[in-house]
């Protein structure tokens, strides 16, 4: 309303093409534009209309060099990447080798994830192509390297719901975001389950086509107008480029993942399966997650035997899906998947055919500030570790040599979203302890975590003493957590601690926001 | 765990991450192998590396048993000087066939542990019967020792022998099981089965555990973890037979109070049979985590 | 013990080691090292193989040793084994060992 009641609501007159008389303003309406034609102010609206011989409207650019060339993109700007197609990925190595030849300099790297295959990179970093890097995880001699000192400014290591976090407050400003995707059509509908590259879920792509400045798509195979379902939408693209090949099929995803038949990782599982079977969470309709590795998924074998003897169901499952989860809901004793990440090539058929395996974007899935993520409605969480030390504090990022090879992944978003959450690991490796005095590098607060997991016993935080009466009672081997430290370095005797440098060659973030620890240059 | 031997695990003696991580899945007792797992010419690096483990590594109480090479081979005499100096808990003596040869190795073992000044009768013995003439000798060779808890079946070479070969129904060990069960349950000795080979096969496990659990033998020796899980649910007692040895342990601490040699349950007497059987239920219970 | 040929023992599986003992005739000990432990237990490696020497009375050896994060027990084992069959003893005094 008008605070100047009474005053000549009209400032002035246009007229606009069509000759029709527009006030400049009205009230509060305080500027009105006059129409102009048809196609005048949406410039991406074709203007060939009725012109049937004219090419179809498209985004389809020939080469990545120009869609480079076209986003803009300049020095000191901030490019994005996903990890879907994980060890196969072709599309981070292809395009850093385009922008390095256009001689593009000092861009930070906001990638959802690095791999081992991403080894390229080192030579982009010493020519200053890249002077930053925000990733959720660093593998191979890219993350050596950068544990050596490769690079001036430290790498920032966020969660997936962290990434979520920073991109939507615009911490992380992306300006051309690069998604590889199997399948769009000219348009830029994209999904991830069609095509020769499937890789399942786009969850964490999502959040970039959302919010990056510019959006460009690199995909296989091109398919049909439109491309529905579709993760990615028409809206948020700007330029698509038709390449051979985005990924290694044999890498994006493996077959289907068997059960183990290690019988350690075994052990680990039914010791896991037990604390679960005798903590209360364990109950109709709970929910769960699990990890990739062999223990974990072993988990859910006994976890399905059990659901069947005592007709439980589980309401959901959430993050990385795997042939596991995607048998125990086809045999409808999970009701729905939350997938932000398919891990094998049952779970992306899965995804592309099961009515109630959905997709979920990274920031559904973990965002700490959203207005809800789904981690926060999880049950129970069984999560792996490289270190945890007596008060519990896990490291997923460095080895006990304090070089970089790991994730922080979802670990630290699902262990303090849960009601429960599992730690698993062996309690030796080789020669090297998993339970320490002080963890090299805390990732995940130790007052998220709630159990500990291994070959060699359990400990039960002592914050849950809800959890450690119900085990107790299971008689199952139960030590306290100094305990398990004990008896790790009983056998493998005493390490020495490792010797750093003074340089910070990484910050690790905390889902929030917060830095929880840094990572030291190694000697 | 009292003295239960449902599962005897195989560990190969050349192998130190096996060696390692040997009590981990908690079978009732490891049995490091220095015999037909190890090859001729790692005979000498695998008795290193089973006596150094057995002095050094904490095996948190899961009895340790090494199966050593005859003393009709090379390497016999010095397994046993090795391990008696290792002290696991128990040599076992490959291929039996007379009192002789457990005589023979124990005479070897009395003067080893003379020699490092342990107590006599500190290690103990047990014995494989894989041959015809084994299973013939079977009663003598279980009485041969004091020092002997137990004697096994070794199926592969004496199948072999037998001119046949083995069978999901176990007809043609039928006679050797149940000779070297009696000879066993004559001298008061333990009587272990022989390994079921097809890790992959659990089904056939079962079915071959139920049979010899019923035949009345103590437990089997494995080659896997895996079949750990298994063999220990068979031989978990059902709850009622936990219930009424719980029942029959109390009648007799109520009798003990009570200064009465007789026990008595539901009015009628309980004799001694029925006292042991349920003595061993509640340890069997006690070891599947179903009574403590 | 006198070292006049070769030895060699263990493997290169996770948890193991495999170690050779060369002859050095009056040159004395020298390690050749290489651990995926080194920088937590390469001392501690060390200090057992020099105890196991100078337990057997090796003064003159060339000893190498690629470790993949074997126990101190399995090293000792290991590094025995290699010692005696590079000394060429086959009857072994347990007692002292």
């Amino acid at each position: 309303m008008s605070k100047e009641k009474g005053k000549d609501q009209v400032s002035g007159m246009h007229t606009n093409s069509l000759g029709r008389t527009i006030p400049k303003s009205l009230g509060s309406f305080t500027e009105l534009k006059p129409f102009d034609g048809a196609v005048k102010n949406t410039p991406r609206i074709r203007k060939d209309k009725g012109n049937r011989s004219l090419p179809r409207l498209n985004k389809l650019v020939d080469t990545i060099e120009q869609a480079v060339l076209k986003s803009g993109l300049k020095d000191g700007m901030t490019i994005s990447f996903h990890h879907h197609f994980r060890s196969g990925d072709l599309i981070v190595n292809m395009v850093m080798d385009v922008i390095a030849r256009l001689g593009i300099k000092d861009l930070t790297l906001a990638s959802s994830s690095l791999q081992a295959v991403h080894t390229p990179l080192i030579k982009h970093i010493k020519n200053g192509v890249i002077t930053k890097i925000y990733t959720s995880g660093l593998r191979g001699e890219l993350a050596e390297a950068i544990s050596r000192g490769l690079m001036d400014n430290p790498v920032l290591i966020h969660s997936h719901g962290g990434r979520a976090r920073a991109i939507e407050m615009g911490q992380i400003e992306i300006d051309v975001a690069f998604l590889g995707v199997p399948s769009s059509d000219v348009y830029g509908n994209a999904n991830g389950y069609t095509g020769k590259s499937a890789c399942g879920s786009l969850g964490y792509a999502q959040v970039d086509a959302q919010y990056a400045e510019k959006v460009i798509l690199i995909t296989d195979n091109l398919v049909e107008y439109p491309n529905t379902p579709f993760s990615i939408h028409q809206d948020q693209v700007d330029h698509i480029i038709l390449v051979d090949s985005v990924g290694d099929p044999k890498k994006i995803s493996t077959g289907a993942t068997r059960i183990t038949k290690n019988p350690r990782d075994l052990l680990i599982a039914q010791n896991a399966f037990d604390v679960i079977r005798c903590s209360g969470f364990l109950e109709e309709g709970f929910s769960f997650q699990t990890g990739s590795g062999g223990a974990s998924l072993a988990v859910s074998r006994y976890m399905r035997e059990y659901m069947i003897e005592k007709k439980l169901t589980a309401s959901f499952a959430l993050g990385g899906i795997t042939s596991q989860m995607v048998q125990l809901h086809e045999e409808g004793l999970i009701k729905r998947l939350l997938d932000v990440q398919s891990f094998d090539e049952d779970a992306i058929r899965s995804i592309g055919q099961n009515r109630y395996h959905s997709e979920i974007d990274a920031s559904y899935y973990a965002n700490p500030l959203n207005k809800g993520c789904a981690v926060n409605k999880i049950n129970i969480v069984i999560l792996s570790a490289l270190e945890v030390d007596v008060n519990f504090n896990v490291n997923v990022i460095t080895g006990s040599d304090g070089v970089i090879r790991g994730a922080s992944g979802g670990h630290s978003d699902t262990s303090i979203g849960s009601g429960l959450s599992l730690i698993i690991a062996p309690l030796i490796r080789g020669r090297t302890a998993t339970v320490v005095d002080a963890v090299q590098t805390v990732v995940t607060p130790g007052e998220s975590v709630d159990v500990v997991v291994t070959d060699r016993g359990i400990a039960v935080n002592p914050r849950r003493k809800d959890v450690y009466e119900n085990l107790k009672k299971c008689g199952l081997p139960l030590y306290t957590i100094e305990e398990l430290r004990d008896k790790a370095q009983r056998i493998a005797g005493a390490p020495e601690p490792v010797q750093f440098e003074e340089k910070i060659v990484g910050l690790v973030e905390y889902r929030d926001g917060t830095i929880i620890d840094v990572i030291r240059q190694v000697k | 765990m009292g003295n239960l031997r449902r599962t005897m695990l195989y560990v190969p003696g050349s192998n130190a991450g096996m060696v390692k991580d040997a009590n981990i899945y908690r079978s009732d007792s490891i049995m490091f192998d220095l015999e037909d797992s190890v090859s001729m010419k790692e005979k000498d690096t695998a008795r290193f590396l089973i006596f150094n483990a057995l002095r050094t590594l904490d095996y948190e109480g899961t009895e340790t048993v090494v199966r050593i090479n005859g003393l009709d081979t090379p390497f016999g005499k010095d397994d046993i000087r090795a391990m008696v100096r290792a002290r696991p808990d128990i040599i076992r003596l490959p291929k039996t066939e007379s009192p002789k040869d457990v005589e023979d190795v124990e005479a070897l073992v009395l003067a080893e542990e003379r020699k490092n000044g342990y107590e006599e009768g500190t290690i103990k013995l047990m014995a494989a019967i894989e041959s015809p003439l084994g299973v013939i000798n079977a009663y003598p060779i279980a009485c041969a020792s004091r020092r002997l808890i137990g004697i096994a079946i070794g199926a592969e070479d004496f199948v072999t022998a037998m001119k046949t070969k083995r069978s999901p129904e176990g007809t043609e060990l039928l006679f050797a099981r149940s000779r070297i069960l009696i000879a066993a349950r004559a001298a008061g000795i333990n009587a272990l089965d022989t390994v079921f080979s097809d890790v992959n096969d659990e089904e056939g496990l079962i079915r071959e555990t139920e049979h010899i659990k019923q035949l009345g033998f103590d437990g089997k020796s494995i080659i896997s973890p895996r079949q750990i899980a298994p063999i220990h649910r068979i031989f978990s007692p059902k709850e009622e037979e936990v219930v009424f040895a719980k029942r029959v342990a109390e009648a007799i601490k109520r009798a003990e109070a009570e200064g009465s040699g007789v026990i008595s349950l539901d009015g009628k007497m309980v004799d001694k049979p029925i006292v042991e059987r349920a003595y061993r239920v509640l340890d069997l219970a006690s070891a599947s985590g179903a009574y403590k | 013990m006198t070292i006049n040929s070769v030895g060699m023992a263990g493997t290169l599986e996770s948890s193991d080691v495999l170690i050779q003992v060369k002859a050095n005739s009056g040159k004395g000990i020298e390690i050749d090292l290489e651990s995926i432990v080194e920088k937590q237990y390469g001392k501690q490696i060390r200090k057992v193989v020099q105890e196991e020497l100078e337990k057997l009375g090796v003064n003159n050896a060339v000893i190498t040793i690629q470790d993949k994060g074997a126990l101190d027990c399995t090293i000792r084992a290991r590094l025995e084994a290699a010692l005696f069959r590079a000394a060429g003893i086959e009857t072994y005094a347990w007692e002292e060992l």
